[in-house]
């Protein structure tokens, strides 16, 4: 349990996807500007990043692995050099599937998410949170933690940014450094407070 | 075409660069650049695959049924990315450990899908050629420039080589650690739009809310 728990915390703000990684950073300057929608995006990346990690885990794991064929009968088989094309197929069916059952049972969901469930599909932070997990050899258990935390890190750090943008857009700054600019300067202080989190060991 | 083939290659690297100005492609700009060799394969590796990626989409746009091209558009991306990996682990062992999951993300990497959406899918090789040259390029120059910035300032070298001699070996340069980490590349990336934006007023956006400045000319 211990273990998972520093996985979580681990993921949710020592490894933050945003502000130490770099993922997903199109979407996050771009969907930053009102808390509202920031809300919506960051759900939706939570859901989709809890499916997919570890759905692309067992892929690994069962099918692409070295020697994972060994159930079918073909032990030396490595077809690791189709993960790429394979997690980002399921990454793009699951955000499909996703939408279709959102808009089947939860229409006030599927409203609200709207226009950023495709996108999500072209999200480097999806698709990077599967490749850290091949990366570090997680198994099922710890790759789904690992994909809920990292979603939540990702959320976390969109939603704090858009409550700044918000309360920024009132402040004079220099023509030069307007919208883009000063977004990432504050995207830097923000990764700077993150990595006051990064001496915690659990 | 209006626009000359000159202007194609050129305009995306200052005027209208993928990354200061579109916003696309950010990632990987920010991740790979602490040192200079990673990002210089970095960029050569992007360059590679929107090309081939921009002309094999712009040869068969014909062919493309609208409702499914995003899917085969990412499958061209997703392929020609694969091979660049596997050239990168056969021929540059050391560098693809150091980019780790970075060329993989050259799939999700804006840019490419960006151009393939917005310039491939409608115009004929040639040209498609030369502007996803020129958004190559555009993605390069920044990724250089930030690369030689952060590895110069953070570590004292270039490309490995020592240039500014360290003070734990006896030179005077006191390296600067928050440039390696990932706050630095957000504020020289924030910088840097700040100098090409003073340059060239252009692009400066427009503020959302305007303060207005009051004169009090009589006495209150």
């Amino acid at each position: 349990m211990e273990h998972y728990l520093s996985l979580l915390f681990k993921a949710v703000f020592v490894e933050n996807l945003a502000l130490a990684f770099f993922l997903g950073m199109c979407t996050f300057l771009a969907v930053s500007k009102r808390i509202e929608t920031a809300l919506g995006l960051g759900v939706a990346v939570i859901v989709v990043q809890t499916i997919t990690v570890p759905v692309n885990s067992l892929i690994h794991q069962y099918l692409l692995q070295e020697g994972a064929l060994a159930w079918a009968g073909l032990p030396e088989l490595d077809l690791s050099f189709l993960g790429l094309i394979t997690y980002i197929g399921v990454i793009a069916a699951m955000v499909q599937i996703l939408e279709m059952s959102l808009d089947r049972y939860f229409p006030a969901l599927y409203q609200a998410l709207g226009i950023f469930l495709p996108l999500i599909t072209v999200n480097c932070a999806i698709l990077g949170g599967s490749l850290f997990m091949v990366e570090r050899g997680y198994n099922l258990p710890e790759s789904t933690v690992y994909g809920f935390g990292s979603g939540l890190g990702w959320a976390l750090a969109l939603v704090l940014l858009a409550g700044i943008r918000e309360k920024l857009k009132y402040s004079d700054v220099p023509d030069g450094l307007q919208g883009l600019g000063i977004t990432f300067i504050t995207t830097g202080l923000m990764a700077m407070a993150f990595m006051s989190f990064s001496g915690i060991q659990l | 075409m209006e626009k000359t083939f000159g202007r194609l290659v050129l305009e995306p690297i200052v005027d209208n660069n993928p990354i200061t100005l579109q916003i696309l492609g950010i990632c990987s700009a920010l991740a790979v650049t602490t040192k200079l060799a990673p990002a210089i394969t970095m960029s050569i590796a992007l360059t590679a695959v929107i090309v081939s990626a921009s002309v094999l989409i712009s040869l068969i746009r014909h062919h493309m049924p609208s409702s499914i091209r995003i899917i085969i558009q990412m499958t061209i991306i997703a392929s020609l990315v694969i091979i660049v990996d596997e050239v990168l682990k056969a021929f540059a062992y050391e560098l693809s450990k150091q980019l780790s999951v970075f060329v993989g993300l050259i799939i999700t990497n804006c840019i490419v899908l960006g151009r393939a959406e917005a310039f491939a899918s409608k115009n004929p090789p040639w040209p498609t050629f030369l502007d996803a040259l020129g958004h190559g390029i555009g993605y390069s120059v920044i990724l250089i420039s930030v690369a030689a910035i952060r590895e110069l300032f953070g570590s004292g070298s270039l490309l490995g080589a020592q240039v500014l001699p360290l003070v734990k070996e006896g030179g005077w340069y006191e390296p600067n650690g928050l440039m390696l980490l990932a706050p630095g590349a957000f504020f020289i990336i924030g910088l840097m739009i700040w100098a090409i934006r003073t340059w060239k007023p252009a692009q400066v956006e427009k503020p959302e809310y305007r303060i207005n400045i009051v004169h009090r000319t009589e006495g209150s």
